[in-house]
């Protein structure tokens, strides 16, 4: 209603409702022509469910789909000016490289010779142009996927909609691909919308972040804000934080479920969270002394991970949490399941911000 | 090998000497059940009156209108009955079930029932007809037409089952990812659906092609036998077995050659084209 007044509003305008059974998708979703969002979340989140509401693969139950202020809820699929990227590129198998990418063209009723004309220069700019008359199956997983690009951007959409574009790679294939596609996506001046479930995916390739979990949005911002600031489990998992939700009055948070209480140097009073990455731990056998960390908790190790050269400890008691620490030191200190030990972290360590 | 420990051992003899014989017997048995009434029609063919019987026109008349009906009537359940298997496939409407078992009935029919039921709905005084025969002028019963809608009564049905399966494997996601580039669900389906299940759609034009060539029972009902006519290769065996077996037997030989061999061209060219 806001973006009403006759007024025609570039980009993407979106309230996705789509009920499957117990499960009920509701996602809000704007973004402006040449940004790039990312809808990140786990599995069964809903996440491929809205691209394809916004593809017109599944009718939206309830809510509007406005594009550069054309509504397109009624639109079959056929007649949206949405390209996809699927997950596993679904490229014809029994088409050339080049001629999947001129069939959107053709579709739109551009004659032959000029369709192709137009997929070679398409098939150019992902730098596959040798590959023309190859068949799907014989391209790599990275060609398959710039082809699936170059067939999606040959019908010059107004909504691009790339789905775990990265997923089905290797991971070099996918460092290589991931650059391009950022490349491809600062050139590309209408929406993009991204689903993935890899944090990094996001981070690299999105302006701002839409997380989505059980259906619903729980948290968006820019990539960096989402990263230093999480706002839900899910998310903190994602880029290594410890996360927790307490009350906070001055200096001090009383975490929630916990008989811990948090010293920040953030000045805060009212719901909070507090944030800090495992790196900021250091675990001790007998409770420090003089030492200048504020916080200091009484943990029992639940569970040991190595992860390359450092040691993931999960840790149980006062304050939950997860320390990294070095493999030297995790001998030293005869880390083991069940073992008792003080976690301290600086307050300096520790990034507080409102919950509201 | 040799430290391979016994399974090793055991598995390359598994495939070739320890076939149980509860199951080398019968197979062996089902093998020669099914080999030697062709090894007889062989072994007892009048191959002296061969070159005879085979310069007769009759011979050729028949063999003529058997492939011409069964390739027409083969091509007559290709447009009909692909978008019928698509419907089933890929639709989802109220009885679609129900639709589905009924597709399958002529299956089951003995061929001489279907061609009673032909002649009730489309014979000279049948229900659809009469409208015909009024409207048109068109009368189907005892023409050439009427073989090839014998034939392609019986012989659609193998054509849908086989088309519909394959439908039913393939991925119907690639439709939808022509849909996101613009294609209607028709250009979708003659663009991307037809030429992935070609094989499949291949597959079951021989079955019905097969069938409609070796089809008796409702030919003889709806389109009676009259030579070049409606006198198929069967009908023509089965007459000449009457009073002329030798006929009947050279006859059954070309049939029998004309089937393999167009089964095996059939059979090269697919499996030339799945593999390329």
């Amino acid at each position: 209603m806001t973006a009403g007044g006759g007024s025609v509003t570039a980009g993407l305008d979106a309230r996705l409702v789509v009920r499957r059974g117990d499960f009920l998708l509701d996602v809000a979703l704007t973004a402006a022509p040449g940004e790039v969002v990312a809808l990140l979340g786990p599995n069964g989140a809903g996440k491929t469910t809205a691209l394809r509401a916004l593809a017109g693969l599944v009718a939206l139950d309830e809510g509007h789909l406005r594009l550069d202020g054309a509504e397109l809820a009624p639109l079959p699929a056929e007649r949206r000016p949405v390209g996809v990227v699927f997950q596993d590129h679904l490229l014809f198998p029994h088409l050339s490289a080049l001629d999947n990418v001129a069939f959107g063209p053709r579709c739109q009723g551009m004659p032959r010779r000029a369709a192709r004309a137009e997929a070679g220069r398409w098939l150019e700019r992902v730098g596959l142009a040798a590959h023309a008359d190859a068949r799907p199956r014989r391209l790599s997983g990275g060609q398959a996927q710039r082809v699936a690009l170059a067939r999606a951007l040959a019908i010059r959409p107004r909504l691009l909609l790339l789905d775990e574009p990265l997923a089905a790679l290797d991971a070099r294939t996918r460092l290589e691909t991931r650059a391009a596609l950022r490349r491809h996506l600062d050139d590309f001046e209408a929406v993009t919308v991204l689903v993935t479930h890899d944090p990094l995916d996001a981070m690299v390739l999105a302006d701002r972040l839409v997380v989505v979990e059980d259906g619903r949005v729980v948290q968006t911002g820019p990539p960096d804000l989402v990263a230093r600031r999480p706002r839900t489990d899910y998310v903190a998992r994602l880029v290594g934080l410890n996360l927790y939700r307490g009350a906070a009055s001055g200096h001090l948070v009383r975490v929630d479920g916990a008989e811990a209480t948090v010293t920040v140097t953030d000045e805060l009073t009212g719901e909070v969270f507090v944030a800090f990455p495992p790196s900021a731990v250091t675990l001790h056998r007998e409770r420090p002394v003089g030492t200048s960390a504020r916080n200091v908790w009484r943990c029992r190790v639940a569970g040991i991970e190595t992860h390359g050269d450092r040691i993931r400890a999960d840790l149980t008691g006062e304050l939950p949490m997860g320390a990294g620490l070095t493999a030297v030191a995790a001998a030293e200190l005869r880390l083991a399941p069940g073992v008792e030990v003080w976690a301290a972290v600086k307050a300096e360590q520790t990034h507080a911000y409102p919950a509201g | 090998m040799r430290g391979g420990g016994p399974g090793s051992a055991v598995g390359p003899a598994r495939s070739a000497a320890r076939v149980p014989s509860a199951l080398l017997v019968p197979a062996a048995a089902g093998l020669v059940f099914l080999l030697l009434p062709l090894a007889a029609l062989l072994v007892r063919a009048p191959w002296a009156e061969l070159p005879g019987q085979l310069g007769s026109p009759q011979v050729w008349q028949a063999l003529r209108l058997s492939l011409l009906s069964a390739t027409t009537a083969t091509a007559l359940c290709l447009v009909l009955g692909v978008p019928l298997a698509w419907v089933l496939a890929r639709t989802d409407f109220p009885g679609r079930r129900l639709v589905r078992a009924l597709v399958t009935v002529p299956l089951v029919l003995p061929p001489v029932v279907g061609g009673v039921a032909l002649l009730l709905a489309l014979g000279r005084d049948g229900l659809v007809g009469r409208l015909l025969d009024d409207w048109f002028g068109v009368t189907l019963p005892f023409t050439t037409a009427g073989v090839v809608v014998a034939e392609a009564f019986v012989a659609m049905p193998f054509l849908v089952i086989s088309v519909e399966g394959t439908l039913r494997a393939a991925d119907p996601r690639f439709e939808e990812a022509a849909a996101t580039l613009g294609a209607s669900r028709f250009t979708a389906f003659r663009r991307v659906t037809l030429p992935l299940i070609a094989p499949g759609v291949a597959a079951g034009a021989v079955l019905a092609w097969a069938r409609a060539l070796g089809e008796f029972g409702a030919t003889i009902t709806f389109a009676g036998s009259f030579p070049g006519r409606t006198q198929t290769m069967p009908l023509a065996v089965y007459l000449a077995l009457q009073n002329d077996p030798a006929a009947a037997v050279a006859l059954s030989l070309v049939l029998l050659a004309v089937s393999v061999a167009v089964l095996g061209a059939m059979r090269d060219r697919w499996t030339a084209g799945v593999g390329a």
